[in-house]
């Protein structure tokens, strides 16, 4: 397998309801990343391409018709969608592509718009429910995560305050991205005090719903070294998909991803994550999802994370930042390009070109991961400079 | 709490501007009926539970006995043709109270939260919890660790379905 690098990215901004297309937004997220690279359309070999279900922007077989906006016109253009694992595992789709040797060039992009879909685009999320033993119950999407929510909790004795620490540190990192879709400061007692939507989940241990893109350009070695003298390297990926019996799972810990993780290392050849990880982008679409995954990631000791938050260790200039992006809770959350976003931020930390968000120590080796489908499926990405 | 997380550079849509056709919209009604079939094991499943009995099925090498009942192991990946019955008591190994509907709309004055929980079933094998209600409890009773058991619906009501259990309440 070839080295490969990340030597461009880009994204739009993150909002409740943009008034782009959804090929639109793609077209900005990508013409972004090829532009930082200094690398025009004709230059790409291969497009990967994700987006979440084609329900949500209500046009079947949705990569036809983004393949416009992706530059995917004319080029080998694939689409992957593993639910909200998407915007990370597009990365490893696309990494197959150059690190096999079939192309030099890829152009990763991930689009969502969350806002067409009428009342709401959580409506589409009933349909993953088993049809014959769940969907007569008429289940709705909160429930699996609240149901997953209060059994981490309760199995280490996390209160609602302790989740809500997370949502405090991504969403005051998030007031720091250009992109954010927020721009007030919130605190511990906002969130715990915020409505209760599905006990324990209250409105702001949520990521909001969102509209956007992110496109990452990757390059293999000799290609990389030409365009720039800062190439981020993929130095490991991994991906695991656990049982669709999800309520017979342990759902204290994601295996999927300590798996996913666990491969994802080996291929990096980082023996011990805790202490060589500089940066992590745990995937947070929940607060409790953002501790949980840094378990799964091999970050933190299970039942021992929000120790280590309450003392520092996650923070912005702690020891192992965490989502120093702001995450989803603090950027926003168009589902597939909320994965990508978060690669993003590696490629920009990883650089020293993190502005305001830059985290101090020149941070050398970083991690990102998405998570999806049926609470089951995680993608990680290690990246390092 | 709305008022105060403000969101930037966004568009905001209020229903009255799509009720009064302010905004452009096409509106598509998609016709997806679908005639599933249950799958062998469920079907054998949804009969018994007519009958207000739960069975699963037992895996011959792992010894696990799964709920919901399976024609193979998924870890083992052999036929799992070993019928068990079970017990239609458990107990909640997670549980939620839910203020919304699945369109995100909230729940009416008056109207009770809904309470989905996982419940392991006395007779499966550790962790083999199904998702189904809890009911007959106030909310704040609830606690992990509960022991309950299965409320049937009227024989007569009964139609081979996982809501031929109405919910399960404390024991």
């Amino acid at each position: 397998m070839r080295k490969v690098a990340m030597v461009g990215a880009g994204m739009t901004k993150f909002v409740r309801r943009a008034l782009e297309t959804p090929k639109e937004l793609s077209y900005e997220a990508a013409k972004i990343a090829l532009d930082s690279s200094g690398l025009s359309l004709d230059d790409l070999d291969c497009v990967a391409h994700g987006t979440a279900p084609d329900a949500f922007d209500g046009i079947h077989q949705n990569g036809e018709y983004m393949v416009d906006g992706s530059g995917g016109w004319n080029k080998p253009t694939m689409r992957v969608y593993v639910g909200g694992g998407t915007g990370v595992h597009a990365i490893v789709h696309g990494w197959h592509h150059v690190a096999s040797g079939l192309f030099d060039t890829c152009l990763v992009v991930c689009e969502e718009k969350m806002s067409s879909a009428m009342p709401h685009a959580q409506g589409f999320f009933l349909t993953i429910f088993d049809s014959i033993t769940e969907r007569a119950l008429e289940p709705n999407l909160l429930w699996i995560f609240a149901l997953e929510m209060n059994r981490y909790m309760e199995r280490y004795g996390y209160t609602k305050e302790d989740m809500a620490l997370a949502a405090v540190n991504n969403k005051t990192n998030g007031l720091n991205h250009p992109a954010s879709q927020f721009s007030d400061q919130v605190t511990v007692d906002d969130v715990i005090n915020s409505e209760m939507l599905a006990y324990p989940v209250s409105r702001l241990d949520v990521s909001p719903v969102s509209d956007g893109a992110a496109a990452v350009l990757l390059a293999a070695e000799p290609v990389a070294r030409r365009l720039t003298d800062k190439p981020v390297w993929i130095e490991g990926v991994g991906w695991s998909l656990d049982t669709a019996y999800w309520a017979t799972r342990d759902l204290s810990y994601p295996r999927y991803l300590d798996q996913a993780a666990r491969m994802a290392y080996e291929m990096a050849g980082i023996r011990e994550p805790a202490k060589q990880i500089d940066i992590a982008e745990p995937y947070d679409p929940f607060d409790y999802k953002a501790l949980h995954h840094m378990e799964g990631l091999q970050l933190s000791p299970r039942g021992r994370t929000v120790e280590l938050l309450r003392d520092g260790h996650f923070a912005k200039d702690g020891n192992l930042p965490m989502c120093p992006s702001g995450g989803l809770l603090g950027v926003g959350n168009p589902i597939s390009a909320a994965g990508t976003m978060k690669v993003c931020e590696l490629f920009w930390q990883l650089r020293g070109e993190a502005d305001q968000r830059q985290v101090p120590g020149n941070p050398r080796l970083g991690v990102a991961q998405a998570w999806g489908d049926l609470m089951q499926v995680s993608s990680v990405v290690v990246a390092g400079i | 709490m709305e008022e105060k997380i403000k969101v930037s550079g966004g568009t905001g849509l209020s229903s009255k501007e799509v009720s009064s056709g302010k905004i452009f919209m096409t509106e598509d009604s998609l016709d997806c009926a679908y005639a599933w079939d249950t799958g062998v094991a469920i079907n054998r499943y949804l009969s018994e539970l007519k009958k207000a009995r739960i069975i699963g099925t037992k895996c011959r090498k792992c010894k696990r006995v799964m709920l919901p009942p399976r024609l193979f192991c998924e870890l083992c990946f052999i036929p799992s043709n070993e019928w068990v019955y079970l017990q239609d008591s458990g107990v909640v190994n997670t549980f939620s109270i839910c203020y919304v509907h699945w369109d995100a709309s909230r729940i009416g004055e008056g109207e009770k939260p809904h309470l989905p929980a996982v419940i392991e079933i006395d007779g499966a094998s550790q962790g083999m919890g199904i998702m189904h209600l809890l009911g007959e409890v106030e909310p704040k009773h609830i606690k992990t660790g509960m022991k309950v058991q299965a409320v049937w619906k009227p024989e007569s009501e009964r139609e081979g379905s996982i809501t031929d259990i109405k919910y399960f309440k404390p024991l």
